[in-house]
């Protein structure tokens, strides 16, 4: 075993992680530790943009990217925090180019936007171009600036260090215990301040976008030391998944002018959202496209739609809804322009799907995506234990694992990328300054005895279950029962199948007894986590008995502001129990209404 | 269809030299590597280990060689290999670790020595620095690495040494060196100009053919190459 002292940790390596480490190593000795290679970060993978209200484009302002946030999460956003999100988001923003982010461009070299989901002129409550963007790849390029920056200010990093518990001395974050993955050997990083920022466990779902990485590490870890976790009912389906793979298709698709299509040709989302279409908010498309696919309305019947974005259907649709450039001229694509500002799409349309998008439609399904829930935190950072907001000293969380919660019942598009850097940077200034003016907890006598007695059940598991098949059975359940439509028997029957699996993943046999590069032995510690956040979403969505965002019951189909408008927080208590409690929603200048696109 | 999947192994605590494994599967054409190698640890082997993460060719983890030919396991479809025989090896020039794991730590190393990040000390505007269209443009094409590896390790200059900063070094640094508001270009034209740097590449082209994300990568050194010949970066 071998011992490490900082006074900032940072776990994961993503959007979040880096700018919280830019910021903490300023003033404090600061370290990263990430399962991944930074540069692998799920943020990478992140495409058509972050929020800002820049107006670069045309008329816009912070406050309405403020509602529009307030209305897209259900009113289950918290007012102030979301507030603040959106008044730091333009400064963060001009940050990120003064570190060097290579933004597209407006004709006058300023960044350029493109409309969003939900993203809306309040006054005319038409689509407004609020989405900073950098081609298709946005996330790529925050995580590579980002990343490039930590370089350039010589930030420590333990690339490839699996994070494996957490350690809690007096009630305070006293540091983390790792396994090095090369060797196997464990590590002890005492700390000062534990910043999570690992991101989000959409691998709980079988179509999903997220990563292999993304098991919920930073959930599942606090969870088990008493720290509660905050609206974890709430997980978003982004409508466009490439079929049957849920690779991500951005909805910048949608707003360079690419619209959905059903089985009979109808641009249905005319239907469900008059006023915006297919830029509603992703809750709302995913459900229309649900409800098409349930009526029969897939193409062919099969439980897919189209995602047009060939030039003609682009330019039939933007003169219908009397689309115009910022110059008042008619909106018009051509191929070529298609191809210049989504480059990705195009390629993963060739390579996946084996469809040129400018010559065909693109098969799409809603696919799994974001986790809005997640460790409860002020808007500063800080962690959070309980129903009065106690601050817990020194655990911070940003980006997807935590819930601030700007996000609510559904996230926004582009709000996602806002949320790492905004939140990564306060988490990390406020992670430095609690370490500066604080003293080391004792670490425990054993530090590593917990984390050992974990991994020896796993080594010495007796049975013949396998992981793949364990995995692809919560999968295909949660997908079913507690996916984009929800039912208390359906959640009820897969809450015992999600328990009986628990049951089984205690027998499965561990082949590989080696300690160089044991993919094994953590693949099967990351599928525990998966189960234990399979059940503990099943047990909140069960309790929540109204539809709200994400959280869509065909039993109770109806918004319940009486006696739902509040957080959710569940503890897991050490006989694997699971207590729930709430908050109240922090309501400033919005009262909720119903929610029309 | 059922393919033969022959997948290089070598367990450093077992083994003293590496061998092959051969498996048969049931395969669609539409399959990626990376899903025969997961199926193949999930049924067959569960020792075998290789990296991946977003498995749609964007977080660059699953370089490896495939019949022959570098890759990422997650973009090569069976369909597009034209081949019921499949040959999966880790990546060359760089030490096996296990199975498909290679010792990343050159390859960053040579990427962090090229100053991979922006330089510009003046004092920002409020508000963003401008760039035209085309300015941007002009680099557009280097932003798009990942840092996979594909291109040096297919590249045999960098084979024949890894003192050589390989093409994603070259990459990286083009990036910067044509990117209208950075300041270090002479900074890193001199690091390139360095008997490892940018003349080492013979345009083999091997880079250019196997990038996943279509970089013109060798075009991109020849950029660079020029840049040091005439002191001027346009």
């Amino acid at each position: 075993m071998k011992k490490h002292q900082f006074d900032v940790i940072v776990i994961g390596a993503g959007g979040a992680g880096l700018m919280a480490a830019l910021y903490a190593s300023k003033t404090a000795n600061t370290a990263v530790i990430s399962k991944l290679y930074p540069t692998r970060s799920h943020t990478g993978t992140a495409q058509g943009g972050v929020g800002a209200a820049l107006a670069n484009e045309e008329e816009d302002h912070w406050e309405w990217h403020t509602f529009d946030s307030v209305k897209g999460s259900d009113y289950l956003g918290d007012q102030d925090a979301i507030e603040f999100m959106c008044y730091e988001a333009v400064q963060a923003v001009y940050e990120l180019e003064h570190y060097g982010l290579p933004f597209s461009r407006t004709p006058e070299g300023k960044i350029a936007q493109r409309p969003f989901g939900g993203h809306t002129n309040n006054e005319t409550g038409k689509p407004v171009r609020r989405a900073c963007y950098a081609a298709d790849r946005t996330g790529h390029m925050i995580l590579q600036t980002l990343y490039q920056q930590c370089l350039k200010n010589n930030v420590n990093f333990y690339d490839e260090f699996q994070v494996v518990d957490l350690l809690v001395v007096n009630g305070a974050a006293a540091g983390v215990v790792a396994i090095e993955l090369g060797t196997s050997e464990l590590h002890v990083f005492h700390a000062k301040s534990v910043i999570f920022a690992t991101g989000g466990h959409g691998r709980v779902w079988d179509i999903t976008s997220n990563a292999y990485a993304y098991t919920g590490d930073g959930i599942a870890i606090p969870m088990r030391h008493g720290i509660p976790m905050e609206d974890m009912e709430f997980f978003q389906f982004h409508p466009t998944g490439i079929y049957k793979l849920g690779i991500l298709i951005t909805e910048g698709v949608r707003g360079e002018g690419g619209v959905l299509i059903n089985g009979k040709g109808e641009r249905f989302m005319e239907r469900y959202a008059p006023k915006v279409k297919d830029l509603a908010s992703r809750d709302v498309i995913s459900r229309a496209m649900y409800l098409e696919m349930k009526a029969g309305n897939g193409i062919n019947g099969q439980n897919y739609l189209y995602l047009d974005v060939r030039p003609e259907t682009v330019n039939k649709y933007a003169a219908l809804d009397g689309r115009r450039r910022p110059d008042g001229s008619p909106y018009t694509m051509t191929g070529e322009e298609i191809i210049a500002k989504l480059p990705d799409i195009v390629d993963f349309a060739r390579t996946y799907l084996g469809v040129d998008p400018v010559a065909q439609p693109m098969p799409v399904q809603p696919t799994a995506h974001y986790t809005m829930g997640g460790i409860p935190t002020n808007k500063y950072g800080e962690a959070v234990s309980d129903e009065n907001n106690t601050v817990m000293p020194g655990l911070y969380a940003a980006g997807e694992v935590a819930c601030v919660s700007v996000h609510g019942a559904n996230r926004l598009g582009t709000n996602s990328l806002l949320d790492l850097i905004v939140f990564g940077k306060h988490a990390g200034l406020r992670a430095a300054e609690y370490a500066l003016g604080a003293d080391f907890q004792p670490l425990p006598e054993d530090p590593t005895e917990f984390t050992r007695a974990q991994f020896d059940r796993i080594r010495n598991a007796q049975g013949n279950e396998k992981i793949l098949e364990i995995s692809s059975t919560m999968k295909t359940v949660m997908m079913d029962s507690v996916g984009m439509f929800r039912t208390g028997d359906g959640m009820q029957s897969a809450l015992e199948t999600v328990r009986e699996l628990r049951e089984r993943y205690k027998h499965i046999p561990l082949h590989d007894q080696g300690m160089v590069f044991n993919t094994e032995l953590i693949n099967i510690w990351e599928l525990g986590n998966l189960l234990e956040i399979a059940e503990l979403t099943t047990v909140c969505a069960l309790a929540r008995t109204e539809s709200r965002g994400a959280h869509a019951r065909d039993d109770y189909p109806k918004r319940d502001d009486v006696n739902w408008l509040k957080h959710s927080l569940a503890w897991v208590k050490p006989n694997g129990e699971i207590e729930l409690r709430y908050k109240p929603v922090v309501i400033t200048k919005f009262q909720p209404k119903e929610r029309v696109y | 269809m059922q393919v033969t999947v022959k997948v290089f192994r070598f367990n450093p605590e077992k083994d003293k030299k590496p061998h092959y494994e051969t498996y048969k599967l049931d395969a669609q054409p539409t399959d990626r590597v990376l899903d025969m190698l997961e199926y193949i640890k999930g049924y067959f082997d569960g020792t075998l280990s290789f990296r991946r993460s977003c498995a749609h060719g964007i977080c660059g983890s699953d370089a490896m060689r495939i019949n022959g030919r570098n890759y990422l396991a997650c973009k090569a479809l069976l369909k597009d290999l034209h081949s019921k025989k499949i040959t999966v090896e880790p990546i060359l020039g760089l030490k096996v670790i296990k199975d498909l794991i290679v010792d990343m730590e050159q390859f960053f190393a040579n990427y962090k020595s090229v100053m991979p990040y922006f330089v510009n000390d003046e004092p920002p505007p409020p508000q963003e620095r401008l760039q035209s269209i085309e300015e941007r443009e002009r680099f557009d094409d280097t932003t798009k690495c990942i840092l996979c590896a594909c291109c040096t390790t297919s590249c045999p200059i960098f084979w024949a040494s890894d003192q050589y900063l390989g093409p994603q070094a070259i990459v990286a640094a083009h990036r910067f060196i044509f990117d209208s508001r950075d300041k270090a270009t002479v900074e890193r034209l001199r690091i390139l100009n360095d008997q490892f740097g940018v003349y080492r590449c013979h345009t083999i082209f091997n880079c250019t053919e196997c990038c996943p994300r279509e970089i013109e990568i060798t075009q991109a050194i020849g950029e660079v190459k020029a840049a040091i010949i005439t002191g001027r970066v346009d």
